[in-house]
């Protein structure tokens, strides 16, 4: 028996829907903006689907240019949505030795020194 | 192994990196290393699509490639942190454009002999067009909404859910129509074209503080677009990473909309915040009540001479870019009381670790113990899940101006705190803080969880004007008797904030 195309596709596509559910969900309030930017970026996928179709051989002039837009559309997506991405976590990264605790070189004095241990009740001024 | 399996195995790997990606991103101290392994993936899948068999035009394509690459490069730099909420829905809706784009040229590779088309690639295609191009339109409507060039406010009109309905039922039977064999590009080119209406009459009525749950839901319908894709073009790397983003964008809608207490179909097609502006003041009974508006001097006094602030910010926090000010001022806040605060101090104790050894800091716990003890003003942020226009946006924005991670306090931590607190300090935030939302059952934020400000010993409201907030809802937080208001550009008023508290 050689199953059809269709019905691989479609079990592709179903046990897709239950990994998406499942790697998201617990994700921190905080989070939710970061996310939301990082998936934007991730559907940006389909500009491989826009460049397949612009590669195909013998189109008239117009689709051809409509195909083209799709890569334009496509690469923007990609490049701008990591891009942002990367950005906005960026805030949260600068943050993360003050709080995890690591040697914290080159800051004394200042208030990133502060709680060297969460369990630090209040912050040293 | 063929080159079409060493391209597919490419496929699997992307596959691979983009799950990984997702569930990174789920992690604050994971998440930008889930970016770049997403980013890596975007390039396998790239890379091996160029190396497929059979590609024409490589160089128009590279060179298109080329030159918008930096476009969206430079778009996504050059962007404040304040409009990042706006860029996100740019750059979805420009993802769904190039997904409709992509349908329309692959109908137009079978469209000259009629009946060629299959029915799973021919609803695809449909799907691939219709989805694309609402996510395209609606996306730009948010955009505009939230750039404001168009009203925030919902723009509703008698019979609008009549004509949508009709609209997206003429469209799936126009849908219908060519799949059953009226396989012309006329036909097609007006169904994109009826999308991209109902896309943006799909936008219009919900009101721009609810547009990171549209933008969010666009960003599903894109990658459910960017799936069906994958089923003309039988790509299991667009048909999984696109359902990934489908499924994934759902659920973070959804929760996006639990933490408003608000169900999806509420944020739809509530028209939120469109009658509010008579009933929710009237029903609050605030007859005769008065505003009592102050001078930053007075809000100096009244915070230089507080135990405990705790600052609420919010959107007009982020437009004034007032989070450095805010920062300074809590740094003011926190050295002052040294000598006016010192009957208040409590036990300290200090529990040195790692740290303080590594950066020779025995020095400064003197000096610090020292301090402690002469300690007067407590300073904590309570940030609500949906303050700002994105969730976590005030995180962002307190996190890029240094503000100590313990001090920021989520709703459920911040609540019990507010009985015992003396000033809450509201910076341009309202709807989060509108008491409307516990005690007017006809006001249409009612049973959204706020921050109970109005349980503090005072409150001092920095805004702009008496103006309703984004959701356009009045709040009678600002007629409290307990409430001052310092009118004003929420970054001036920190700066004379400032300027005060040093001088008293």
């Amino acid at each position: 028996m050689h199953t059809s195309q269709i019905i691989v596709e479609l079990t592709v596509l179903v046990l897709a829907i239950f990994v998406g559910f499942e790697v998201i969900s617990k994700v921190p309030t905080m989070l939710h903006t970061p996310l939301m930017s990082g998936t934007n970026a991730i559907h940006g996928i389909v500009l491989v689907g826009a460049i397949v179709v612009a590669g195909l051989p013998h189109q008239s002039t117009w689709i051809r240019i409509v195909a083209l837009a799709a890569v334009a559309l496509g690469t923007m997506n990609v490049v701008g949505g990591f891009v942002v991405t990367d950005r906005m976590l960026g805030m949260f990264r600068r943050r993360a030795p003050v709080r995890d605790s690591g040697p914290v070189k080159g800051v004394r004095g200042n208030r990133e020194v502060s709680p060297t241990n969460p369990e630090v009740p209040d912050e040293p001024e | 192994m063929s080159r079409s399996d060493a391209i597919g195995l490419a496929y699997l790997v992307t596959i691979i990196a983009f799950i990984l990606a997702l569930r990174f991103l789920s992690s604050p101290t994971t998440a930008p290393l889930g970016n770049r392994i997403g980013a890596l993936g975007m390039a396998i899948a790239i890379g091996a699509t160029f190396a497929q068999a059979g590609l024409h035009n490589y160089w128009s394509i590279l060179i298109v490639m080329l030159v918008s690459a930096p476009i969206g490069a430079y778009a996504a730099r050059a962007v404040k942190m304040t409009a990042m909420p706006q860029m996100v829905a740019l750059f979805n809706g420009v993802g769904g454009g190039a997904a409709a784009l992509v349908a329309l040229s692959d109908f137009h590779q079978v469209a000259p002999e009629p009946g060629r088309i299959k029915a799973d690639v021919g609803i695809s295609i449909m799907l691939s067009a219709l989805i694309g191009s609402v996510s395209f339109a609606g996306s730009l409507v948010a955009f505009g909404k939230l750039q404001e060039l168009i009203s925030g406010r919902p723009i509703v009109y008698p019979g609008q859910k009549l004509v949508n309905g009709a609209l997206l039922t003429a469209l799936l039977v126009l849908a219908i129509v060519v799949l059953a064999g009226q396989q012309r590009q006329t036909l097609v080119i007006a169904l994109l074209c009826g999308a991209l209406l109902f896309g943006v009459l799909f936008v219009l009525p919900i009101g721009g503080a609810d547009m990171p749950v549209v933008i969010s839901l666009l960003n599903a319908f894109t990658g459910l677009a960017a799936a069906a894709t994958g089923f003309v073009l039988h790509n299991n790397v667009l048909i999984v990473s696109g359902m990934l983003v489908g499924a994934s964008g759902t659920l973070l809608t959804m929760l996006m909309g639990r933490a408003m207490n608000r169900s999806l179909a509420n944020v739809l097609f509530g028209a939120f915040g469109q009658v509010v502006a008579g009933t929710a003041g009237a029903a609050a009974g605030v007859d005769g009540a008065s505003v009592r508006s102050a001078t930053a001097e007075d809000v100096a006094v009244m915070l230089a001479y507080a135990k405990k602030v705790v600052v609420v910010p919010g959107y007009g926090l982020a437009v004034a870019q007032a989070q450095h000010d805010v920062r300074t001022l809590a740094d003011l806040l926190e050295q002052r009381g040294v000598e006016v605060m010192l009957a208040y101090a409590k036990k300290v104790v200090v529990v040195p670790g790692y740290g303080l050894a590594v950066a020779q800091a025995q020095h400064d716990v003197r000096t610090l113990a020292d301090l402690l003890e002469q300690r007067g003003v407590e300073v904590t942020y309570a940030i609500h899940p949906v303050a700002g226009r994105m969730p976590g946006h005030m995180n962002v924005l307190l996190a890029e101006a240094n503000v100590p991670y313990p001090q920021l306090k989520e709703m459920d931590e911040a609540n019990p705190e507010f009985p015992r607190t003396d000033v809450a300090l509201v910076i341009g935030a309202n709807d989060v803080v509108n008491p409307d939302a516990r005690s007017n059952a006809g006001s249409p934020i009612y049973g959204m969880p706020i921050l109970n400000v109005d349980e503090s010993k005072q409150v001092v409201v920095l805004k702009r004007s008496m103006n309703p907030g984004f959701a356009g809802i009045d709040n009678p937080l600002f007629l409290n008797p307990r409430t001052v208001m310092l009118f004003g550009d929420a970054k001036d008023s920190v700066e004379k904030l400032i300027g005060s508290v040093k001088n008293v």
